[in-house]
């Protein structure tokens, strides 16, 4: 292997051009979640309401999510929207409605499983102090299933920014569509191009996700002391 | 939407379906084997090796399963390691399966409570009869949540072969979506292929799940 094809790196503006792929991504993993975690909150709240038919509709919504692997939901939200609804919107806003229709159920669920594990005698004495059900959620609540759901939150987060790798699937330039184009570019000049650019994305993907997943675990080691 | 379109294509997915189960089967297999040894090394904490496989943990749980493959594929040939899609694909499943199960089975391991192994050593037991009869048994029930997860997890990841050809069922969907334009009907027999494989596999895991919980003691 040359050791000048560590020079793709630094030659034009390549270096550039990943960052501008990986910031992309990351746009669409944030609004994502964004989106996902405040539908999948008032998704996860009415599941633990005690209407039986909204429970179904909304477990179903979670099942449909859990077996559909998110490429395929990608290329559903690709192919129907264009073809049968005739929406034409760029594949960017497409994989932030796929992503945040899949963050939003997979909340969802953690959200209800959050509110079940909140002490019962809290939601008692809430009701106790003469509580509506909406000052319930919003002052007893929620706020404590917030702290118990956050490390959880984290580890989706983190799913969702490795799923952005599914992105150039879709002909999104994100950061391997554009590490692609660079290794085509070079491959005639430095033919171990191939492997400093899909090591660089390899170790930008782990330098974004890994501090994250340490954020989760030490969270949930206090919360279980 | 059209019937016709539906079932001539399905001698095609049917292979694919046989494949998807067939890679889904040897890599979940081979992801517990990863795992069990993984996490014993790092229970019993062993020297060097279970620093090693805590890297490999981190690296293989905080990286996409897409570059993980296209490391594999496209770029090893250029340092002379030049394999099949398949056994890429199943080398790069296994990579992160593993890490999963290992990180799965870690946290059940933890779960057996101390007193549980004061106790087996009182009875004079060795470190080996421990992890056999103590350790192993009672971890791995505290773990058969996270074993769920990640089984249900890697069958879903096998349609990220696919990006390198590997003609399972999303790459054989859309192989034939652009041979004959038609999506509809070939993304339905595709969802409705994943919900026959995972939906008995969910059930059956809820199943086992509710049996081995009397496996575990003091919950």
């Amino acid at each position: 292997m040359e050791h000048s094809a560590i020079n793709v790196f630094f030659a034009g503006n390549n270096f550039a051009r990943i960052l501008q792929g990986l910031w992309t991504s990351v746009w669409i993993a944030a609004l994502s979640l964004l989106i996902g975690l405040v539908l999948g909150t008032l998704l996860g709240i009415l599941r633990t309401l005690p209407n039986k038919t909204i429970r179904f509709i909304l477990r179903a919504y979670l099942e449909f999510f859990r077996i559909v692997p998110t490429i395929v939901l990608l290329y559903l939200v690709y192919y129907i929207l264009p073809r049968s609804l005739h929406i034409n919107w760029p594949a960017s806003w497409m994989a932030v409605l796929a992503f945040s229709l899949w963050v939003s159920a997979e909340f969802s669920d953690i959200v209800r499983g959050a509110i079940e594990s909140v002490p019962v005698t809290q939601k008692e004495s809430g009701q106790a102090l003469g509580l509506s059900a909406s000052q319930l959620f919003r002052y007893v609540l929620l706020p404590q299933a917030m702290q118990l759901e956050l490390p959880a939150t984290i580890n989706l987060a983190t799913r969702v920014i490795k799923t952005t790798s599914l992105l150039m699937l879709i002909s999104i330039m994100d950061v391997i569509a554009i590490g692609q184009q660079i290794i085509e570019a070079n491959n005639q000049q430095y033919p171990s191009a191939v492997f400093w650019i899909y090591g660089l994305i390899f170790i930008l993907y782990f330098a974004i996700d890994y501090p994250l997943s340490l954020w989760a675990k030490r969270l949930a080691a206090k919360q279980k002391r | 939407m059209s019937w016709q379109i539906i079932t001539q294509s399905l001698p095609i997915f049917l292979k694919a379906f046989e494949l998807t189960l067939w890679l889904s089967c040897v890599g979940i297999v081979c992801s517990i084997l990863v795992g069990i040894i993984t996490s014993l090394v790092q229970y019993f904490k062993v020297p060097i090796l279970g620093r090693v496989l805590t890297v490999y943990v981190e690296l293989a749980r905080n990286t996409p399963l897409l570059i993980q493959l296209f490391f594999l594929y496209y770029a090893f040939p250029v340092i002379g390691l030049k394999m099949s899609a398949q056994v890429c694909g199943i080398i790069g499943l296994v990579f992160l399966g593993g890490a999963y199960m290992a990180e799965g089975f870690t946290g059940g391991f933890a779960g057996v409570s101390p007193s549980q192994i004061d106790d087996g050593k009182a009875l004079g037991m060795n470190d080996l009869q421990l992890a056999r009869y103590v350790v192993f048994p009672q971890g791995f029930a505290l773990s058969m949540p996270a074993l769920a997860a990640n089984i249900i997890f890697l069958i879903k990841e096998t349609s990220i072969f696919s990006v390198i050809a590997i003609p399972e069922l999303t790459n054989t969907a859309l192989d034939l979506i652009g041979m004959y334009y038609r999506s509809n009907e070939y993304l339905l027999v595709l969802v409705i292929a994943y919900a026959i494989i995972l939906v008995p596999v969910i059930l059956l895991l809820n199943f086992v799940e509710r049996k081995v919980r009397y496996g575990t003691f003091g919950n």
